[in-house]
């Protein structure tokens, strides 16, 4: 692991802290802005959002630097990776500074000035020649992780690139078109993030149980192909009550359906799990794993129902958007970039007290995260009722009993801040005495 | 494997060419002068992070898609430059606060933030009439 690689990990971890902190405040603040008088809840927020997306992807692509080495066969770092690591930590930082001066770019997700998007444009570019370059040299047919991972880079870029079209006048001079474009590319780009994570699990899974056939067979690529499909199609479900051409609706509501398809083969496979799990259950890396497995059951079944327009319709734009997005978010993406780093850091080597601080962590992290998550879920439920069911118009009673709930999801924050943080902060000890 | 990959990449292009053409529907109006700047000042002071537009954005405060109709220019106004005990004041010029309302405005012409009822078709999908 060169130095370059190690700061890069170690920035990641300091982001996944930094999301966890500035979060637990931005939720106190929301319910107390009084709370906020030196950094107040618009600062916060943007600071949580970025440090939580920085977070996820300097990991997943961590991880996919880290495993290609195995799989392609490189003998060292190559130059442009390298690169590709000063400059995005370096934009990374930028964007906190510009935050803390209140310059911000007033997009959901990428909230900081656009400017600072030509250096991250830059970088992408620059990992993406680093990725292919290695790729080259790969002699054997490709399992499907090495997929993922590669339609991960390549969608990326294609979002990014997407999401800043608003610069163009022909589309934002439309408000429709610009909303539409917008949520579908952030919508991809969720996709786009998931491939290469899910393609470290798959490669995780395929290392711990010594089957390399779990990335090779038809059936998984068949599955792929749908998750494929889903990126491609399924992001019209964030702009159902946007009045664009239905189709757009239609194409979403059917693709979103054929999510099905995974739940059941969750539930089909569940008796194999339980098997495997009894086998690597020792294992702090299959722990992470398995944790995120639990969530993608969660979570797939929750956005399964608000993908349905006729229930979007009360769910759009309450907490229950915000309960799937954590959900996803903590529970399936950070779950499995822990067990990624889990893996990268050797931390099942460590002393077993240490292993124990972090498995209580890691147990502390899911029992609060689940408080969080249904809270989210109640706090949306009251407001969807509240503001389509009975039609309230003045917002501050609406939302009276909402806060109140919200005060559950606040305090069980704190839970999920000292589980994952404990976690992290361990990570870092495993980092500083790994051998370079 | 790649043939299947290819087929997918291919209606991939096509539907975002589709999307970037027609996919708005036929309600949209041009943007003015004023409500690009509307949206550039929208933008600046991240009225995200706490708004909504069409139930996209920000939990802190209420969804504005439709605010225009809702509430007059002047209470607006009053709203944007002093806030109120959950919302900061912005300070921002007279004509910046009506750029913003005409950018409002513009939003608000779209439709509405909530699907009516009537709109639920029995398949659970919408289906939306010309307004």
């Amino acid at each position: 692991m060169s130095g370059t690689f190690r700061l890069y990990v170690g920035f990641a971890l300091v982001m996944l802290l930094a999301a966890l902190v500035f979060g637990t405040v931005a939720a106190f603040v929301f319910l107390s802005p009084a709370l906020g008088a030196y950094l107040p809840f618009e600062q916060l927020r943007p600071m949580h959002v970025s440090a939580a997306l920085f977070w996820i992807i300097t990991a997943a692509t961590a991880g996919v630097m880290h495993y290609k080495k195995e799989v392609f066969g490189e003998a060292r770092e190559p130059f442009l990776q390298r690169a590709f690591m000063v400059l995005w930590i370096a934009t990374t930082m930028s964007v906190f500074v510009f935050y803390a001066f209140r310059k911000f770019g007033g997009r959901e997700y990428w909230e900081f000035p656009p400017l600072l998007g030509v250096p991250i444009l830059l970088a992408w570019l620059l990992l993406l020649v680093a990725y292919f370059r290695s790729w080259a040299r790969r002699t054997t047919p490709a399992p499907l992780y090495v997929w993922m991972w590669t339609t991960g880079i390549l969608f990326f870029l294609f979002t990014f690139i997407e999401q800043n079209l608003y610069h163009v006048p022909w589309f934002r001079d439309y408000y429709l078109r610009e909303i539409t474009v917008q949520w579908k590319s952030n919508g991809a780009m969720v996709g786009a993030w998931n491939q290469m994570i899910y393609g470290t699990a798959l490669f995780l899974m395929v290392r711990i149980s010594g089957d390399e056939g779990i990335a090779r067979g038809q059936k998984v690529f068949v599955f792929w192909f749908l998750g494929l499909s889903n990126l491609m199609f399924n992001w019209g479900h964030h702009i159902y009550n946007v009045p664009t051409a239905g189709w757009i609706r239609h194409v979403a509501y059917g693709i979103s359906m054929a999510e099905w398809i995974f739940l059941i083969n969750i539930m089909r496979g569940f008796r194999s799990k339980l098997d495997e799990h009894k086998k690597f259950k020792h294992l702090l890396t299959y722990r992470f794993l398995i944790a995120s497995e639990l969530w993608i059951f969660l979570n797939l079944f929750l956005a399964l129902l608000m993908s349905v327009p006729a229930i979007n319709r009360y769910t759009h734009g309450t907490h229950i958007t915000v309960a799937h997005a954590m959900g996803t978010t903590i529970g399936i993406n950070t779950m499995i970039l822990l067990a990624s780093f889990s893996n990268m850091l050797r931390v099942d080597e460590l002393p077993a007290t240490r292993k124990r601080w972090m498995d209580l962590g890691r147990t502390l992290a899911l029992a609060s995260l689940l408080v969080f998550w249904c809270a989210l879920i109640g706090a949306g439920m009251l407001k969807g009722y509240r503001d389509v069911a009975l039609g309230m118009t003045d917002f501050q009673q609406m939302m009276r009993p909402v806060l109140t709930v919200l005060h559950v999801f606040a305090f069980a924050g704190l839970g999920v801040l000292a589980g994952l943080g404990m976690v992290a902060w361990n990570y870092l000890g495993a980092l500083r005495k790994l051998d370079p | 494997m790649r043939t299947v990959l290819a087929i997918l990449l291919l209606l991939f292009a096509t539907y975002t060419v589709l999307v970037y053409g027609y996919g708005h529907g036929d309600r949209d109006e041009r943007a003015s002068a004023a409500v690009r700047e509307g949206m550039r000042t929208w933008q600046k002071e991240n009225c995200a992070s706490c708004h909504q537009l069409y139930g996209l954005g920000g939990y802190m405060g209420p969804d504005l898609t439709n605010i225009t109709s809702q509430r007059d220019t002047l209470r607006i106004r009053t709203f944007i430059r002093y806030g109120t005990g959950r919302m900061p004041g912005h300070a921002l010029s007279d004509v910046e606060i009506d750029k913003m309302i005409a950018f409002l405005g513009w939003v608000d012409r779209t439709g509405t933030r909530i699907m009516p009822p009537e709109a639920t078709h029995w398949t659970g999908t919408y289906l939306l009439e010309k307004p």
